[in-house]
């Protein structure tokens, strides 16, 4: 295959080569808090106000979402109209987990652990999800220079202070523990000859604290979590979405809607405790972004737990990565593991500028990269979208030629799926729609404020404050996910069900009505939509 | 605009732009997926596919999401294949060659035709990967299939009925938890932060003002 490349992006690598040894050994400055956060004003999109809307009803009435969230917000039921029978659950558990990605098989773990009779739902299967996506690694300060409190500090650096303290204290002090956790149930992580894991920082990092297995991190841990559930014979119900929660007489979370995603049949779940873990949104392409996520990540848990009545908590802040795959087109969107910077790659752009320090945290690192291309007009011009340039060819020449071999298979294998050797050529990059920073408020046992309703992974909101550092998503799904599953296993041995309800199913609509709202979609999204607009065809 | 090529999806013929996914000539055709759909990105395995070039013996296994359309290409999906898991105790079994026996002795009836191998979404040497499996070698078994996405596409095409995937998960939790050397510096802090060593650190941290927490981040020193 030969490289898809443009002559004019070809005359732009001669310039990125000619000052690639000179790059070799130099370390580009660190912007100044001042410098950051007029940045990130000018260029970040969570300051693109044209794309929020104000959130008319419901426990965070008055506050501000992204345009596409607040539709499905305030969306129509999937079954309203429905007079469904309640009283005949096809299932009943102790524990309900909703998603099948890594925070959902952690927390069946932990659930059955405790001896509780627990049952995941999955719209899709168990693994499609955001964690098996995820490349470059997972947090932990478990080294000797390092400690939970220096990860902390970073954190909530990272997160712009806006962080809840106590799920931070919770994400660090239990980090360790859960590197653990994985290690013991067999996750193959990086380690050198004696046994030490190799470890390397992330954007915002002050200790190289990244745990990694290979860039197939993500996909390493879900692999073998999605084991260890069929292992414990915890029953998977997959292609079964669930479009709301149940609640009983008390206002409690009692159980789920479900939606065989095949069929259309529609099922009852009744259970003692529910636990949300979701995911993201970036299948709801906020501001027309391309995006590194899943075909399912379309926000449905803020949506089903904001009907119920759980509020959201900084449902405003979106991560865009800062280098999602600009060129070529059957990989536009994709991610492309921060841990290629970590390695030593660098942002230079068409002129063969280095502009930035490769290893700004992510919000930072998005928005010099906008700036370059959208002000400053220094983009790498591509047929699909204009991009900035990442030197990968840098990391053999840091590190010793095979290195990105062993170290970014999956990276490398994507590219050359293209006829592009990334060792040899630079590739460009631009920002993508990556992660969901607010979601569902939770205390820090994982419980919302719907009694019975925990939340984990992507779906709380809260942890990572307005901007999370690579690594901490795979660390907080792991944290997070077990302690739903040990908080919601306990709590099930007292739960005394009353008679079920969807009650406010029909509230929320009738309080949509009475603000004058009038729903433009039915919600949960569920899936994303990508057939071309403009055919005519029946539904 | 690209140009437009034939594909046939399930045999049936539909004239989609050439520079498509097979994924994405789906979805140009008008299918709204439900199964054989996951990462999107090549990870997770979802959308095992295969293909013949009209006119060509070759059959091609691919992952539909990675994979560029061409002209006159013939598309099945496999969006499910039936792997056999078997169902084990981690913490009880041990890394012995005894274990593949008990729990995947299929792989010993394996024929060398190398159908797997061939047929392999990611190019990994798979056939090699189970002489290793067969041995007790689960560290080489481990590195050989690392980058399996498990989407069944080998086993499909195996006259031994061996669900390779299965057998290198197990290869890699086996030498993950039993033959790569102890993470000592890991097991340390985790016995430090049980036994409340890192509380007095957390709880100075956690009082600090907002600014003196903020100067402190801005000045902190940062590892080389």
């Amino acid at each position: 295959m030969s490289l898809p490349y443009t002559a004019e992006m070809m005359e732009s690598i001669k310039k990125v080569e000619a000052g690639r040894a000179a790059r070799i050994g130099f370390e580009p400055r660190r912007m100044t808090a001042d410098e950051k956060t007029a940045l990130l004003q000018a260029f970040h999109p969570d300051y693109n106000l044209d794309s929020f809307e104000e959130i008319k009803v419901g426990p965070n009435a008055g506050q501000k979402a992204p345009k596409e969230l607040v539709e499905i917000l305030q969306g129509e039921s999937r079954i309203k109209g429905m007079d469904l029978d309640l009283t005949n659950p096809d299932y009943d558990v102790d524990v309900l987990v909703i998603g099948g990605g890594g925070a959902g098989s952690s927390a069946a773990i932990e659930a059955n652990e405790a001896g509780a009779n627990v049952m995941i739902v999955t719209k899709l299967r168990i693994g499609d999800a955001n964690t098996m996506m995820a490349e470059g690694g997972i947090q932990a300060a478990d080294k000797e220079n390092d400690s939970p409190a220096q990860h902390y500090l970073d954190v909530m650096g990272g997160g712009h202070f806006a962080n809840v303290p106590e799920l931070v204290e919770k994400l660090v002090c239990d980090g360790p523990i859960a590197i653990n956790w994985l290690d013991k149930l067999g996750v193959l992580f990086d380690k050198d000859e004696d046994g030490r894991m190799v470890t390397t920082h992330g954007g915002g990092t002050s200790r190289k604290r990244m745990h990694a297995a290979a860039d197939y991190s993500g996909a390493e841990i879900m692999r073998t979590l999605r084991d260890e559930v069929y292992n414990r014979k915890i029953p998977v119900v997959d292609f079964t979405a669930a479009i709301e929660i149940i609640k009983d007489t008390d206002g409690k979370a009692a159980g789920a809607v479900l939606l065989n995603m095949e069929t259309n049949e529609i099922q009852i779940a009744r259970a003692k405790t529910v636990i949300i873990a979701t995911g993201g949104a970036g299948r709801m392409h906020y501001q027309g972004f391309p995006t590194s996520n899943h075909y399912g990540a379309t926000a449905d848990g803020l949506v089903l737990a904001y009907r119920a009545g759980a509020p959201l908590l900084y449902q405003d802040t979106l991560q865009y990565h800062p280098t999602g795959v600009a060129f070529p087109s059957q990989i536009y969107g994709a991610l492309v593991t921060e841990k290629v910077r970590s390695m030593g790659a660098m942002f230079v752009n068409v002129d063969g500028e280095v502009f930035m320090h490769p290893l700004e945290t992510r919000d930072v690192a998005a928005s010099g990269i906008i700036r370059e291309c959208k002000e400053r007009g220094k983009g790498v011009p591509t047929p699909v979208a204009d991009g900035i340039w990442l030197d990968t060819p840098m990391i053999d020449m840091i590190h010793g030629e095979g290195t990105l071999e062993k170290r970014l298979p999956g990276m490398l294998r994507m590219y050359l799926r293209c006829g592009i050797d990334m060792r040899k050529v630079p590739i460009v990059i631009y920002p993508t729609l990556h992660y969901q920073n607010g979601g569902i408020k939770v205390g820090v046992n994982g419980m919302s404020e719907v009694e019975n309703l925990y939340v984990a992974g992507e779906a709380i909101g809260g942890i990572h404050g307005r901007n999370r550092l690579m690594g901490n998503s795979l660390l907080d799904i792991i944290v997070f996910g077990r302690n739903a599953g040990q908080q919601a296993g306990a709590k099930c041995k007292e739960v005394e069900l009353k008679e079920l309800t969807l009650s406010h199913v029909d509230d929320f609509s009738k309080t949509l009505a009475d603000a004058g709202i009038e729903p433009t979609v039915v919600s949960p999204k569920l899936l994303p939509d990508y057939r071309p607009e403009g055919v005519t065809r029946l539904n | 605009m690209a140009d437009m090529i034939n594909v046939y999806l399930y045999g049936k013929k539909y004239e989609v732009p050439s520079n498509l996914t097979i994924m994405e000539a789906f979805e140009y055709a008008g299918y709204q997926l439900v199964r054989g759909c996951g990462c999107r990105n090549g990870f997770c395995g979802a959308c095992a596919t295969i293909y013949r070039i009209k006119g060509k013996n070759e059959l091609h296994g691919c992952l539909a999401c990675s994979t560029k359309v061409e002209n006159d290409m013939c598309v099945a999906t496999l969006p499910f294949f039936p792997l056999e898991k078997k169902v084990y105790d981690i913490t009880e079994i041990k890394p012995t060659q005894q274990v593949m026996m008990q729990l995947y002795p299929e792989i010993y009836a394996c024929v060398g035709c190398n159908a797997c191998t061939k047929a392999c979404t990611q190019d990994l040497n798979v056939m090699q990967y189970i002489a290793h499996a067969q041995r007790g070698e689960f560290e080489k078994c481990a590195e050989l299939s690392f980058d399996c996405v498990m989407c069944g596409v080998c086993s499909s095409r195996c006259p031994a009925g061996i669900s390779h995937p299965q057998v290198a998960l197990l290869a890699r939790r086996l030498t993950g938890k039993y033959i790569r050397p102890e993470a000592k510096h890991l097991t340390t802090r985790v016995e430090e932060i049980e036994k409340g060593d890192c509380k007095a650190m957390m709880e100075a941290i956690m009082q600090k003002p907002i600014e003196e927490l903020k100067e402190l981040y801005n000045t902190r020193e940062i590892e080389k």
